[in-house]
This record gives C-alpha cells, structure tokens and sequence, in this order.
C-alpha cells in the first residue's frame, strides 16, 4: 500500500508556514486608533481594559486556530489516505471510551485556563469605584447627550448633545453626489465617525460614566477604550474607563435604535487633565455667557426662545 | 424476503390521491406533506436570499447608493425573520418528515391530519409577514430580535408580524409533538431507542426543544403585543417594566432556538459521513449523549446575547462559564466525525463533499462562538459584524450546507433518480469557494470596529465590504444551481436503486426508489444487519 510518509511531512511544514504567516499578519494590522483600511484585528486600545481584552481575544484566538490546525490536518490527512479509489480499505472499528475521555477532558482544562485570566478580567472590569469625575451618557434617537456631572468633587454643570457632522451627513443623503472618501479631518478619513461637539475627556484619570437613554436601547462604543455598554431607557447602566493616551477616539452606536442607528457616532478627545481643566473653565464660561444673555432676552420685550 | 414481501406489498400502496387538491392541499402522507415542506423552504431560501442580495448590494461601497435606511432596516429584519423560520426550520422539518417514519419502520407520522395542518399554516404566516413589506410603515426594522422600545415604534407591521409568528409557533408545536409521539409510539419492534439512527434521535431531542421554547417565543411577543396596544408596561420602565426583561425572555427562547436548526445538521451528517467512508459512525452513543447535553445545557446560556446590558457580575461569570462548556459536547462530535472517516474508505460524492465542508466550516463558526463566550472580549465582539461573521458560518456553511447534504442523498430515494453528480459538485464547489468571500473577511470588519445593522460605514471598513459583496452575490447566484438541479432530479435521469449509495445502511434503504406513497404498511422484521447500529455492544 502507498506509504504517504513524504507527504505527511510536507504536509506538516506546510501547515507551520500557514500558522507563522497568519500569525505575522494578525501582529502587523494590528491598529491602536480608531478602524485602519484593510484591518484584520482588535485594537490593542489606550487603556488597560482595552489592553487586557485584546490579551484575552488573543489567546482564545491562538487555542482556536491550533486545534483547527490539528483537526483540519487531521481532516486532510485522512483524505488524501482512505480513499477507496488509492485502494484503501475501511476498518471496522467504531468506538473507544478512553478518546471519549480524552477529548473530553483535556477541552476541560484548555476551557478553565482561558476562565481564569477572563475572570479577573471582569471583575477588574467592574469595578467603578474611587473614579474622579462622572459623566452622564444618553442615548437619543439619534444622537448622544453628554453631561460632566462631577469633576474632582466639583459639581459640574456642562450639558451638551453630540450629532453626527454636518459633512457626512450631506454626505450620506441618497443622492447626494457626495464622496464619503472626502470627508476628511487632518487628513483623516472621518466619514460618519465625526461630530459636531466631542466628548473631552482627561487621561490619566478614573472616569466613571453613568449611561442611559431617551427612547429606545442605545449602546455607547469607542473600541480604543475596550468596552460598550448598553443605553436602556429607564435603566442606568455603569461603567468606567482610564486613558492613557491623549489622541481623537472614534465610535459608533452599537445597538439597532432606527434608522438613524448608523449615522450617530462618539468621538473623545482625551486631553491631560491640565488641558482638560481648562476646556471646562471655557465651557463653563460660554455657559455662564449664554446664561445672561437669555437672561437679557427674557427680561426684554421680545419672547424667550426656546 | 422481506424485502421482497415489502416490495410487493409497497407497489400495492403505491396509489397516490388523485387530483391536485386531494393529493396537495388534503395531503396526510409524510412524504408529500415532507416535499410541500421542502419546496416551501426553497422558495423562502430565494425570498430571503434576495433580500441579502439587496443588503450587501447596498454595502457594496460607502455611501447610500440603493436603499434608504428605514427600507435596510426592514430587509435586515425580515431577511433573519425568513431564514429562521421560512427557510432553515421548516426544510429540517420536511426532512424529518420524510425520513424519520421510513427509518423506524412506521407508516406514516402518528397524527397525519394534525401534519397537514402544521404545513398549510406556513404559506399563510409567511403571506402575512410578507404582506408587511407593502402596507403604510412597512415591514418590521427592529432586527428579527424584536427588542422593544424599537421594534415597538413600528406601525402596522407590529401586530401582523406577532400574529405571523405566532402561527409559526403553532406549527412548529405541533409538528414537534407529531415527531415524538412517532417515535416513541411507532418504531417498528426490534427498533430499540439505542439502535434508531441518529438523525431520529437528533430529531427526537430537537423536538422537545421546540415544545419547550416556542411558547416561551409566544410569551414573549404576546407582551409585546399587549404593550403595544393594551396599556401594559411589561417592557415600559416609565409604567414599571424593564426593556431587558424582553431580551431574558427571548433569548431564553432564542439560544435553544439556535440549536433546534443546529441538532437536526448534525444528525444529517452523521448519517451522510459513514456512508461515504463506508465506516460506521464512531462513538454513536458519545453521539447521542453528546446531542442530548448539547440540548440541556442550551437552556442555561441565554444571556451570553445580553453580555453588555449590564448584568450584575455574577451574571456574567455563570453564563460565561456555561456557554464555554457547551464547547465540549461539541467539540466531541467534531473529534468524532473526524475519527469516523479515519481509516475509512472514502468517496466524494456531492452529499459528502457538503458534509465534509459542513465539519470545517462549522468548526470555524464554532470557534468564533467560543471567542464570543469570553466576557470581557465579547466587549469588543458584540453588536459587531464579528456576530454576523459567527452566526452566518454556523448557519450558512452549518445548517443550509447540511439540508443541501441531505437532499443530494435522499433526492434518490424521494424521486427515483440520480442527480447530475458533475453539476452537483460544481454546485457545492461554487457555493463552498463564495460563502467564504461572503463572510470570512466579515470577521475582520467587526475586530475592526465596524457594527451590524447599519446601511453605511466609514471607508476604512469599505475593502472588505467590497470583497464580502462579491461573495454574496457568487453564493446567491450558485443558489439557482441547486433549484435548476433539484428540479431536473425530480423530472427525471438515471434510475435510483432502492440502496441507492454502496455505503447506505438503515431500514429506508430497503424500499424502492422512488419510495412508494404508502411505506411499511406492515411493520418490517428488523434484522440488526440491516441497521447502521444495530450492534449493541456500543
């Protein structure tokens, strides 16, 4: 009978060079800002959340593509062989309780490895507590509203709703002649992952987000800092982040909420917190100014707009 | 002799109701009212598949080309919406209903009229479901998930797509009590439990997932329904409810769901994969203990959908751990199938080209489920096309791969006629090559950001969205193949014989091909030669 020794081991370094190569893939398209062209994998991100989520996506990842190698070669090695037309001729055999075992059990341990590091992941997820400074997210049909309730003890009063720009949303109009790869900020392709007012936010600092919503569920996404969360119309979702880096983050609205679900996304500027001290002075002063200026309109004799 | 008694005795039986209406629309034969199934849900394949052409012809390129995003939003919905109930479910049910009476050895199922009824409820809720794509508002565009706030903002749509699936629940009820009482009332004697081939006992246990979950199904959008249009708040916060009580409810239904037009595949290929390599199945009992935790542990992973509506986090630690376990009992089958062709002998006609590309491409959807079970990365998964990438590979390359299996093996005995077996693996080849343009490159979208359910995206998402039209459209058009195939088949070509494959073992093989319209009118004497398991000593 054929021995097919040669091609078990071509077929052996063959699949070695197909793991090497997809594995030197995965790790060059890795991007840590906001989605590359051509990207095949998750963000590492600018958090350690986001750090030890990509971790565990790797790991799961790299388990996953080792056994498929061990059963699709196996898969393909008994193709090639057990022919009927190389003459093979069928066994008879159709069971062993020791393999039941084995494949059971080993699946077990490879199962409670991957677990372990998961758990501790979530509850270090999990844990909101000693952040210095809350922010109010809600989801609207279709637009995020965003409130600093709290800065460092200070009770915060800037309150603001964040739409899509104007530029992409010309853009996107059925028709309208537009080209969405002109939709650019510095450079940057920023088509439907722009908004008029972004979220600035402090690195360096625990910020804990109280996340809600309006009408329908929402779901509030930047990949770079490794979580979203779900804006439910009377619940209160809580969930915190850490950023590390100071850049222009980039998200969108991860829950169906209607037609407009794909054209509502966040954008954060993470600034270091002197830098972000000094944008909320600002916005705290524009808010004062407007403050008085209502007020002079009230008191006046035309009518207070709305 | 038997055989030839049965013979005899079959072509006696083999006067079918004349007249159209009678055969048809009357029908309480398990083999017409199968066909009716089947043809039914090729025609809903078409329908839904359509509709795909029409999503990814719209995320062909950025930018809003085609369709308008409230009309995207519908053709999301009711594309699931005609997939799962339309297409996948009721072609396994049209199996079931062709093969499982011939594999025990019964006449007919045990509650032929309440067959017939459980069919012609079908083209009606699929009319009105349809229907709703015509009237003021159109169809339903909250995701087939149906979450409330959303999918309550609908307008007329909303009470005919509850009625719609409600019939589809009585039918699928129905159907399933007809398939236990069959078989547990009426194997023929010598057919022990521990010796039925396993696409009866995946059915079997498929069944009493159906009787648990659709009411639950039913539950669920009656209180939608009542939230809609009778004052309560079930799901209103402002009047007391909680919008995440729906999403428990649901998914309580919706997992075990996953699974009902999963286990039926698997019992498919576990018939098809000894055949061809001439081997019995390894481990037929690990098999059926395999199937049936499958089936147990579905019921306790529901909220491995809901990982980001903020559960506490004991929540998630539980679901976590058991939706990484159901791995296991998978993971078993696979090893097992594998060990089947091992030191086999093996042919590669179409039903075992499919059933071989079933096991690696599964495996792959299954992988990209285990990934998803990993709380904290499921983060960076969820609402992605990551999901939609997982789903479409256990279902597309999983479930549909393994009906197409199945009607290339018994297309013989139904029809008395060989397919075309070049066009058949021509069919299988193109389809095989294009689902994995259509969805491979989908899992990279969503590791890079890109989230489901939107019509239009950024353009660092639009390469691979360009390659997964292409595929789209490539496996949509190989489609039409499989119809002109199927269709040729049933008109005519080289005779079947009633074994039909070299390798076919089991009690189905042992009457003509075509079968004849009345089978084992007579129970037959049960040799356990003549069953692929009949040796109990495993």
């Amino acid at each position: 009978m054929n021995r097919f020794n040669r091609d078990d081991g071509m077929k052996q370094s063959f699949g070695i060079k197909v793991a090497l190569g997809l594995g030197l893939l995965l790790m060059s398209a890795m991007a840590w800002g906001n989605p590359e062209p051509w990207q095949l994998n998750m963000t590492e991100g600018v958090t350690q959340s986001a750090a030890e989520v990509h971790n565990l996506h790797m790991i799961i990842l790299w388990i996953c593509v080792v056994i498929g190698l061990i059963v699709f070669g196996a898969m393909a090695v008994a193709i090639v062989r057990f022919r009927k037309s190389k003459g093979a001729v069928a066994a008879t055999w159709s069971h062993n309780t020791t393999a039941e075992i084995i494949w059971t059990v080993i699946p077990v341990l490879i199962l409670l490895a991957v677990a372990w590091p998961a758990t501790s992941t979530i509850f270090r997820m999990a844990d909101t507590t000693e952040s210095e400074m809350t922010v109010k997210i809600t989801g609207y049909q279709w637009m995020w509203r965003y409130e600093i309730v709290n800065y460092k003890g200070q009770d915060g009063q800037l309150n603001f709703v964040s739409r899509l720009d104007r530029d992409s949303d010309q853009t996107r109009q059925r028709g309208s002649g537009k080209n969405p790869a002109d939709v650019q900020v510095d450079g940057e392709n920023v088509y439907l992952l722009n908004v008029d007012r972004p979220l600035v936010l402090p690195t360096d600092t625990k910020i804990r987000f109280v996340i809600t919503a309006d009408d329908v569920i929402h779901s509030w996404w930047v990949p770079v800092l490794g979580w979203k969360q779900d804006a439910i119309p009377g619940v209160i979702n809580e969930s915190w982040t850490l950023i590390q880096k100071p850049g222009v983050y980039r998200g969108q609205c991860a829950e169906l909420c209607g037609k407009d679900h794909g054209f509502m996304p966040i954008v954060v500027k993470a600034v270091p917190p002197a830098e972000f001290e000094q944008w909320l002075a600002t916005e705290q002063l524009k808010l004062d100014e407007a403050a008085r200026t209502a007020q002079n309109a009230a008191s006046g004799a035309s009518p207070a707009k709305g | 002799m038997a055989t030839t008694h049965a013979d005899h005795h079959d072509d006696h039986h083999d006067h079918k109701p004349s007249g159209f209406f009678q055969r048809w629309v009357l029908s309480t034969n398990h083999k017409d009212i199968g066909t009716l199934y089947l043809v039914f849900a090729l025609i809903m394949f078409l329908v839904g598949g359509a509709m795909a052409l029409i999503i990814r012809a719209e995320l062909f390129q950025p930018g809003l080309q085609l369709v308008d995003p409230e009309f995207f939003n519908q053709m999301t919905t009711m594309h699931a919406l005609v997939m799962i109930f339309g297409a996948v479910m009721p072609a396994f049910v049209g199996l079931a209903n062709w093969m499982v009476p011939l594999m025990i050895g019964a006449p007919d199922m045990a509650l032929p009229r309440m067959n017939n009824w459980s069919f012609w409820i079908m083209p009606f809720a699929f009319g009105l479901l349809l229907l709703t794509l015509f009237v003021p508002g159109g169809g339903p565009a909250g995701g087939w998930t149906l979450y409330p706030p959303l999918s309550l903002q609908g307008g007329n749509n909303v009470a005919m797509t509850i009625f719609a699936i409600h019939m589809m629940g009585v039918s699928s009820i129905m159907g399933a009590i007809n398939i236990i009482a069959t078989i547990l009332n009426m194997r023929a004697p010598g057919m022990d439990l521990l010796k039925m081939p396993i696409f009866v006992w995946a059915w079997l246990i498929t069944a009493f997932l159906l009787i648990a979950v659709m009411p639950v199904l039913a539950g669920a959008v009656t209180m939608l329904l009542t939230d809609k249009f009778f004052l309560t708040s079930f799901f209103n916060a402002a009047g007391g409810g909680d919008p995440v009580m729906f999403q428990h409810i649901f998914w309580f239904f919706g997992h075990p769901e996953v699974y009902i037009m999963i286990l039926p595949a698997f019992g498919v290929v576990s018939e098809i994969i000894p055949t061809f390599a001439r081997k019995p199945l390894f481990g037929y009992q690990a098999m059926v203990y395999a199937t049936a935790s499958i089936a147990f542990l579905s019921f306790i992973v529901w909220a491995h959908h809901m990982f980001t509506v903020g559960m506490p986090m004991g929540g998630e630690l539980f679901f976590m751990y058991a939706t990484m376990l159901i791995a296991v009992p998978t993971g078993v089958k696979v090893f097992n199938w594998v060990s089947t062709i091992w030191k086999g002998s093996m042919t590669f006609e179409t039903p075992m080209l499919f059933a071989l590309g079933f096991v690696v491409l599964f495996t792959i959807g299954g992988f990209s489920g285990l990934m998803l079970a990993i709380v904290p990365a499921d983060f960076q998964y969820h609402d992605t096309y990551f999901v939609v990438a997982h789903f479409h590979y256990v279902l597309v390359t999983g479930a549909v791969f393994s009906i197409m299996a199945a009607a290339y093996f018994w297309l013989p005995k139904w029809t008395g006629h060989m397919y075309n077996e070049t066009l058949g693996k021509v069919h299988f080849w193109l389809s095989a090559i294009s689902v994995n343009v259509l969805f491979f490159p989908q899992h990279f979208l969503g590791l890079a950001g890109m989230p489901r359910r939107i019509p239009d995206y950024n353009v660092a998402f639009a390469d691979f969205n360009m390659i997964s039209t292409i595929g789209g459209f490539a496996f949509g058009f190989s489609q039409l193949l499989f119809v002109y195939i199927v269709w040729q088949t049933a008109r005519g070509g080289q005779k079947a014989t009633a074994g039909v494959w070299e390798g076919a073992k089991g009690l189905e093989w042992t009457v003509p091909s075509p079968a004849p319209h009345h089978t084992f009118s007579t129970p037959p004497a049960i040799d356990d030669s003549m069953l692929a398991h009949g040796n109990t000593a495993h």
